[in-house]
């Protein structure tokens, strides 16, 4: 048994909707930043989104023409694996709906892949009907470096890590391939609300 | 894997609150009783893990700033306002209270008494902590090796262990400590009064400097770092340690 | 200036969960470029696990991940490590 700290309490908010708030996730008011590595900064002439692999025909577009798509607001709660969660957080970005039409593809999953290496893995089925977008706006501000800009995957459903930071592309692929944590402990599909925090969870 | 000790492998021990001091009105030193402490090395920091009474945890890491000697510890803890772990130490801890502690950890940011000439100790706010305790273990060992301490703070009020500080650097020891205050000045100040750069550290570093120790929050690190390179210091001859933000 | 990078020292802890001996002197060979340096000299930083990157090249030369009671280390980026015995 740890030795209780008496009177620790932590960062945590005690009025959050129980419904709201995943099993062993605890409210924050703050947006924690956590980074695999370097935040890299590609310009935006020199930024493009593609998608490629199992598809009929590669896809991209430069930083103007994802912009010129038509985008939505999104307010979502997010759960970060290491336990914080934070409610009704407000972006802006565009589908992976709009993206994925007119892709012909056999592919049932997906690596996203970002700008400084990091990869994450997801089924296809996961980022489409309206449960994913490309997000380069953050509570009505573009989305920060720190926080991913200039666009990061949302996927709210599940655990942020998902929510690959600095985005630039996804490929679809037959068979499903581990990503960055995916293939070091992390669980594969990582849903918040079934606790599926490691392997074998 | 709780109590299954292997040997060798780092065990969180416990830690026991004996005595608690403030040394600005921000930063604190908690003196603690650890049970079972294998000793340690200037320079080397512990994680600290708290446990709320629903079982949540919060983990942090804390240099150390007592030399070596005996079961006991000191951390010197600066409050961040937002953080987690260092409002409850150096807020709501007091002597009796308990948590857990792994260490001693690192051994690669150290004291050495002997690097083959001068050593320069550079701490930014807090990150004179390590360097306190190396300095500390040299006049305990009456190393000889000529040392300087070059301590960036805000401002007077905010430099931690000011009243031994200045007693150090009057002792005619080989240690020399330098203060720069980067906010507000005292009148009468004397010390520099602006951010450790390229030009301070040409007139504070030594040019046979054999090995350098640098303390801070990530910029303050990296900005020394580099412009020590910038001056012709050997990188190797550079050990850094750096301040994330997720401290607190 | 990367705000987020720590020293090698800040998974000293962690690393002593799984190493016996003094890890951050131990010394690591980036598979990427080659660099050799101490463990301690090595850039980490702190996600959903740790990522240790070689100080020269960046690349991942480990990362670790613990959920309390396992711990599954990747050292496909690093090619050796020497350890004092």
């Amino acid at each position: 048994m740890p030795i209780i700290s008496r009177g620790f309490k932590g960062r945590r908010r005690d009025d959050a909707p129980r419904d709201r708030v995943p099993p062993g996730q605890y409210v924050t008011d703050d947006f924690p930043v956590l980074s695999a590595g370097p935040t890299p900064h590609t310009p935006l002439d020199q930024w493009d989104f593609t998608i490629v692999g199992e598809v009929d025909e590669r896809r991209r577009w430069t930083w103007d023409e994802l912009r010129a798509l038509p985008s939505e607001t999104i307010t979502v709660d997010i759960s970060c694996v290491t336990k914080w969660t934070k409610l009704d957080t407000v972006w802006e970005g565009v589908s992976v709906d709009t993206l994925l039409d007119g892709v012909e593809t056999s592919a049932e999953y997906l690596t996203v892949f970002c700008d400084g290496g990091y990869t994450t893995n997801l089924p296809l089925a996961d980022v489409t009907g309206g449960q994913a977008w490309i997000a380069f706006a953050y509570d009505g501000e573009p989305l920060e470096p720190e926080h991913g800009g200039p666009a990061r995957l949302l996927v709210p459903h599940l655990y942020f890590w998902k929510s690959a930071k600095w985005v630039r592309g996804l490929r679809l692929t037959a068979t499903d391939e581990l990503g960055f944590w995916e293939s070091n402990g992390y669980h594969n599909y990582g849903d918040p609300w079934k606790e599926q925090r490691y392997w074998g969870d | 894997m709780e109590g299954a000790a292997v040997l060798g492998r780092l065990n969180w021990h416990v830690a026991e609150v004996a005595d608690v001091w403030p040394e600005t009105d921000r930063v604190k030193t908690l003196a603690l009783d650890v049970e079972g402490w294998p000793g340690h090395r200037a320079g080397q920091h512990v994680d600290v893990r708290l446990t709320a009474d629903d079982g949540y945890q919060a983990q942090r890491s804390y240099s150390i700033a007592s030399p070596d000697g005996g079961p006991r510890v000191e951390l010197t803890v600066e409050r961040i306002d937002d953080g987690e772990v260092s409002p409850y130490l150096t807020g709501d801890a007091h002597a009796g209270d308990r948590f857990e502690l792994r260490g001693p950890v690192g051994g690669y940011f150290v004291w050495d008494p002997d690097p083959g000439g001068p050593v320069l100790l550079v701490g930014g706010g807090s990150g004179v902590v390590p360097l306190m305790a190396m300095v500390r273990q040299r006049t305990a060992n009456h190393d000889e090796v000529p040392t300087k301490l070059l301590y960036s703070a805000r401002s007077w009020e905010d430099v931690i262990y000011r009243d031994e500080l200045g007693r150090y650097g009057k002792r005619g020891d080989g240690l020399e400590v330098v203060f720069t205050l980067t906010r507000e000045q005292p009148p009468d100040w004397t010390g520099f009064g602006r951010r450790v750069d390229r030009e301070l550290l040409s007139q504070v570093a030594p040019p046979d400097l054999s090995l350098t120790l640098v303390c801070g929050p990530t910029p303050f690190v990296e900005a020394v770092a580099e412009a020590l390179v910038g001056l012709g210091h050997e990188p190797s001859r550079i050990k850094t340690e750096r301040f994330g933000p997720t401290g607190g | 200036m990367e705000a987020l990078r720590l020293d090698g020292n800040a998974a000293a802890g962690l690393l002593s969960e799984v190493f016996a001996g003094e890890v951050t002197t131990a010394v690591g060979t980036c598979d990427s470029c080659g660099a050799v340096e101490a463990v301690g000299a090595i850039h980490v930083y702190m996600a959903a696990g740790t990522v240790l990157r070689c100080p020269h090249c960046e690349a991942v030369v480990m990362k670790v991940v613990t959920d309390g009671e396992r711990i599954w280390m990747d050292l496909r980026g690093l090619r050796t490590l020497e350890l004092a015995s």
